[in-house]
């Protein structure tokens, strides 16, 4: 130590060449301007891919979007098909989904959070959970085949597909409910049990209440998903043509993006059958796009309240 | 008087102190701990308390960061429970009937026993839900009732006049000194008989904690206040009784001018003279 002192201290002598600095340093920068923009270019391929593809549904869809469109029923003349089935069975299945995931899915959240003692048996569930999470969502459309539709007998329903797609999109519910859950402060909690309150007033009112504004954006997260998606709802066989509104739970059914995916398919067949998919395609985003900002507007506002 | 009551201090020993005045001896005992050990899973916080506390006395108990000192308050109402793997040994009488009884309740021990938190921790609810939340967890519904308890609450609490013509608004718009005072009418709209306050000052300034020790004195007409403190001035000022906590253990246990003034232990006198802690 004193060695080092004596050699450095009295000389000041420097390990910085500051001619080599000099020429070293334009290099420097322009690796840095380099990455700079290899950075830049990663992050807009995607933002160019999503305006092309906007660009392509929008250019398609002019003058087939309209009012008749919303409102007409499905019609194997281009002319006159519209999306109104698609769009009640779309509401249809979230009058199932909607519900049953929230009592299941707020339920397993409650008891994990707040009930479960915290062990092996309570990490089992955890990782099994978030691994159903990770599961093809055509898999669930085979658990939906097998056990709704036959064992249980709905058919193709509306009871049999949203109970599929409910069974789909729980673990997301259960997942951001539990952060909710769990992102409620502790001393709330000390609060209310320090007055002699059970767990069960504890949670009902003030935990509950709490995370309720991230409970929400789950939900909402969870009901966008289950719009958008196809593949359960194929396994379980929902008809390719169907004109007949469904006005019960046990009707036969179509939704948006399987529209899409039929007329799609038979765009071969029929050239018009593009631009109506182009059409249907527009409405489901911006069905997804405001659903997604409530759930971001909704977060953005309850978040630092603490 | 005075020798008297030194004679009868040096017969006293640390892990079984006894009240030594005799005016305290009229007093009943509200809260008695017997014999009761803690462990955090293999960690013994709490070794062999033995802590008589008297009915209308404020009970200050001081010790060093990690003392064991909130465990002890929070093992009072079972607070201590929520901690997982707590392991809990001896027994502590509440008005003679032990809390770790099988058939008591920790709901009914917990209205008796109230408690005030090291934080203010209203409810993201109006002042008066906060302080309706009690008594309508306990089942009164009657909205007039609630106004009347709501009202004598928050007088008691000496907060009533600076919030009456805003009960309607959220809690989180008080200052801090003021959320801690209601937050001891929300615990008083309980009507408990204990009051356990666990550094309720440490977050608040100097002014607000004055009106908080204020308060304290008024209330022990009342209530039994058992208080952790790390502010040995705050024991002096406002305490009958302290007990001194070390790694765990009670080291000395008395009126509260004898430890500042005559400690029988040369621990409680280097921690109260600031030698450590």
């Amino acid at each position: 130590m004193k060695d080092m002192n004596m050699d450095i201290a009295p000389e000041k002598k420097s390990y910085i060449d500051l001619n080599v600095v000099q020429k070293k340093m334009s290099a420097r920068i322009l690796l840095n301007k380099i990455v700079n923009y290899l950075f830049l270019l990663s992050t807009l391929f995607g933002l160019i891919v999503l305006v092309i593809l906007l660009y392509r549904v929008v250019a398609d869809s002019i003058g087939w979007l309209n009012i008749d469109f919303l409102t007409n029923k499905l019609s194997t003349s281009p002319d006159r098909a519209g999306i109104v089935g698609a769009i009640i069975g779309t509401v249809w299945l979230m009058i199932i989904v909607g519900p049953v995931t929230m009592v299941l899915g707020i339920g397993t959240a409650i008891y994990l959070e707040e009930y479960a003692k915290k062990g092996r048996f309570h990490s089992f569930i955890q990782t099994n959970i978030t691994n159903l999470a990770g599961v093809p969502s055509i898999v669930f459309g085979l658990l939906g085949l097998t056990i709704f539709v036959r064992v249980f007998g709905f058919g193709s329903s509306i009871i049999a597909g949203g109970l599929t797609m409910s069974l789909l999109v729980l673990p997301i519910v259960v997942v951001s409910a539990q952060e909710a859950i769990r992102s409620v402060p502790q001393f709330l909690r000390e609060a209310s049990y320090g007055m002699g309150a059970t767990k069960w007033q504890t949670i009902k009112n003030v935990v509950l209440p709490s995370a309720l504004p991230g409970v929400l954006t789950g939900m909402i997260l969870a009901l966008s998903r289950a719009i958008g998606e196809t593949a359960p709802l194929v396994v379980i066989g929902i008809p390719a043509l169907l004109i007949p509104i469904p006005g019960s739970l046990f009707d036969s059914f179509t939704v948006l993006p399987m529209q899409i995916y039929y007329w799609t398919i038979d765009s071969v067949l029929v050239d018009e059958y593009a631009h109506l998919a182009a059409a249907t395609i527009l409405v489901l985003l911006t069905v997804l796009f405001v659903m997604n900002s409530v759930a971001i507007i909704i977060r953005n506002k309850f978040q630092k309240r603490y | 008087m005075c020798a008297l009551t030194i004679t009868a201090r040096k017969s006293t020993k640390a892990n079984a102190p006894l009240a030594s005045d005799t005016e305290n001896t009229e007093k009943n005992i509200v809260m008695n701990t017997r014999a009761l050990n803690l462990w955090y899973g293999e960690n013994h916080a709490l070794k062999n308390i033995n802590l008589p506390m008297l009915e209308n006395d404020v009970t200050a108990i001081i010790g060093p960061s990690g003392c064991g000192k909130s465990t002890y308050i929070k093992t009072l109402n079972r607070m201590v429970e929520l901690v997982p793997n707590v392991r809990i040994s001896g027994e502590i009488l509440y008005r003679d009937r032990n809390i770790f009884d099988k058939t008591y309740l920790v709901e009914e021990l917990r209205t008796r026993v109230g408690m005030v938190f090291q934080k203010p921790n209203p409810f993201p609810k109006s002042i008066f839900d906060n302080v309706a939340y009690g008594p309508k967890i306990h089942g009164i519904r009657d909205k007039k009732i609630l106004k009347e308890i709501v009202e004598k609450s928050l007088r008691g609490a000496a907060i009533w006049e600076e919030v009456k013509d805003r009960l309607n608004e959220n809690a989180y718009g008080l200052s801090g000194g003021q959320q801690q005072r209601l937050c001891i009418a929300r615990c008083l709209a309980i009507e408990p008989d204990v009051i356990l306050m666990d550094e309720p000052t440490s977050a608040l300034d100097p002014k607000s904690t004055l009106k908080v020790e204020e308060l304290i004195q008024e209330l022990k007409e009342k209530y039994s206040i058992i208080i952790v403190t790390h502010n040995m001035q705050q024991a002096a000022r406002i305490s009958d009784k302290t007990a001194f906590f070390l790694n765990g253990e009670v080291i000395e246990y008395d009126n509260t001018d004898l430890i500042f003034s005559t400690p029988n232990d040369k621990r409680t006198e280097d921690y109260i003279t600031g030698r450590f802690g």
